[in-house]
C-alpha cells in the first residue's frame, strides 16, 4: 500500500510521516511536491504538519491554492482517504474538505507538549485499530489549534459521531482542564460526512515509535492499512 | 481603467472568542481606560486594483474577501474606504 505525503513550502512533519509509514509500518511512501499535479499512485494521502507559506494571512489559507490541491480535492471527492495532521488539518478546513476553522489558542501561546486524547469513534478507516474510548498520549505543536464552528455544524458533528478525537483530562474526561487550546467541545479531530477525510491537531506521526516512548500514534497508520488494503 | 485603493477591515466574528482582543482589553483596563467594554483585534488589508469605477473596485475586493482575504467561518469584513492610491 502506498501513502502519498504532500510537501508544501513550510511543511516540517512530512519526513516524520514518511518514516512512520516506511519504518513504522513497513509500507511504501512517496513524497509529493505541492507544485505537482501527480499523486504518484498513492492509495492514501497525508497532509502533514508544518507552517505552509509561513501561515500568511491565516494558517492554511494560501496552501489551499497550491497546484496539487486540485488533485487532492478530486482524490477526496472520489472517496480517497486523506489524513490531515495539524497544519494539514488547517489546510483541509480552509479548503472546505472539513467544516469549521482552527484559530489562535485561547491562551494565545504556541503549545508544544503531550496531551491526552480520547478515541470517540473506532468505526473509521483511521481509528479501527484503537479500542473504543481509549485514551492516547499524543504531542501537539500549534499556535492555532482551537477548533471553532457554527453551532449547527457542531451539532451535526456530534449528532453524526464525527468527533473522532477529544481532548481529555487525566481522568479521561473531556473537562476544560484537559483542553489545551480552548477547542469547542474539546474537539481534537473530526471526520467528514463521507468518512474519508480525517483532520486532527495532535501529531500521530511524532508518536509512532516505542523507542521514543510514544507509540500511541502508530495504530492510526495501521488502521488505514487494515481498511484500505482490505 | 483607473487605479483605486480599497481598504478592508477583517475582525473575528462576534461570538467567536478573541483572546487577543481580551488581552488588549485587560491591558487597557490596567492603564486606567475603565470605559473599555470590548476589543477585537483583526487585520487591515489594503488592495490597489484597476477598475472602471470605485464601485467596481469595491465589488471586486468584496469578492476577494469572500474567497480568500476573510474566512466567513470565523471572520467578518467590511470595506473601510475606497480612494486613490
Amino acid at each position: 500500500m502506498r501513502f502519498g505525503i504532500v510537501t508544501f513550502p513550510g511543511s516540517n512533519s512530512d519526513i516524520d510521516a514518511y518514516q512512520t509509514v516506511v519504518d513504522g509500518i513497513g509500507e511504501e511512501a512517496v513524497m509529493l511536491w505541492h507544485k505537482g499535479h501527480d499523486l504518484g499512485g498513492a492509495d492514501v494521502l497525508i497532509l502533514p504538519g508544518g507552517f505552509a507559506y509561513g501561515d500568511y494571512l491565516r494558517a492554511g489559507a494560501i496552501a489551499r491554492f497550491s497546484p496539487i490541491m486540485r488533485e487532492v480535492r478530486a482524490f477526496a471527492d472520489g472517496g480517497g482517504r486523506v489524513l490531515a495532521i495539524c497544519n494539514g488539518f488547517q489546510i483541509a478546513c480552509e479548503a472546505g474538505l472539513l467544516p469549521g476553522a482552527l484559530v489562535r489558542n485561547a491562551g494565545l501561546k504556541f503549545l508544544g507538549r503531550s496531551v491526552r486524547v480520547r478515541v470517540e469513534s473506532t468505526g473509521t478507516a483511521f481509528t479501527n485499530a484503537y479500542a473504543p474510548g481509549q485514551v492516547l498520549r499524543l504531542p501537539i505543536a500549534h499556535g492555532e489549534g482551537r477548533f471553532v464552528a457554527d453551532q449547527q455544524v457542531i451539532e451535526e458533528l456530534e449528532g453524526e459521531g464525527r468527533v473522532v478525537m477529544r481532548y481529555v483530562d487525566a481522568a479521561g474526561d473531556p473537562a476544560p482542564e484537559g483542553n489545551p487550546n480552548g477547542s469547542m467541545h474539546n474537539i481534537a479531530g473530526i471526520i467528514n460526512a463521507a468518512g474519508n477525510v480525517f483532520g486532527l491537531m495532535p501529531h500521530p506521526e511524532r508518536a509512532a515509535d516505542a523507542l521514543l516512548g510514544a507509540p500511541d500514534g502508530l495504530p492510526m497508520f495501521e488502521s488505514l492499512v487494515a481498511r484500505v488494503a482490505a | 481603467m483607473s487605479r483605486f485603493r480599497v481598504s478592508v477591515h477583517i475582525v473575528p466574528r462576534t461570538g467567536i472568542l478573541d483572546p487577543q482582543g481580551h488581552a488588549v482589553a485587560d491591558a487597557l483596563h490596567s492603564l486606567g481606560f475603565a470605559q473599555v467594554r470590548d476589543v477585537r483585534v483583526g487585520r487591515h488589508v489594503v488592495v490597489d486594483a484597476d477598475a472602471e469605477t470605485p464601485e467596481a473596485a469595491g465589488h471586486a475586493v468584496r469578492a476577494m474577501c469572500e474567497r480568500l482575504l476573510a474566512n466567513p467561518v470565523i471572520e467578518d469584513f467590511e470595506i473601510a474606504s475606497i480612494g486613490r492610491p
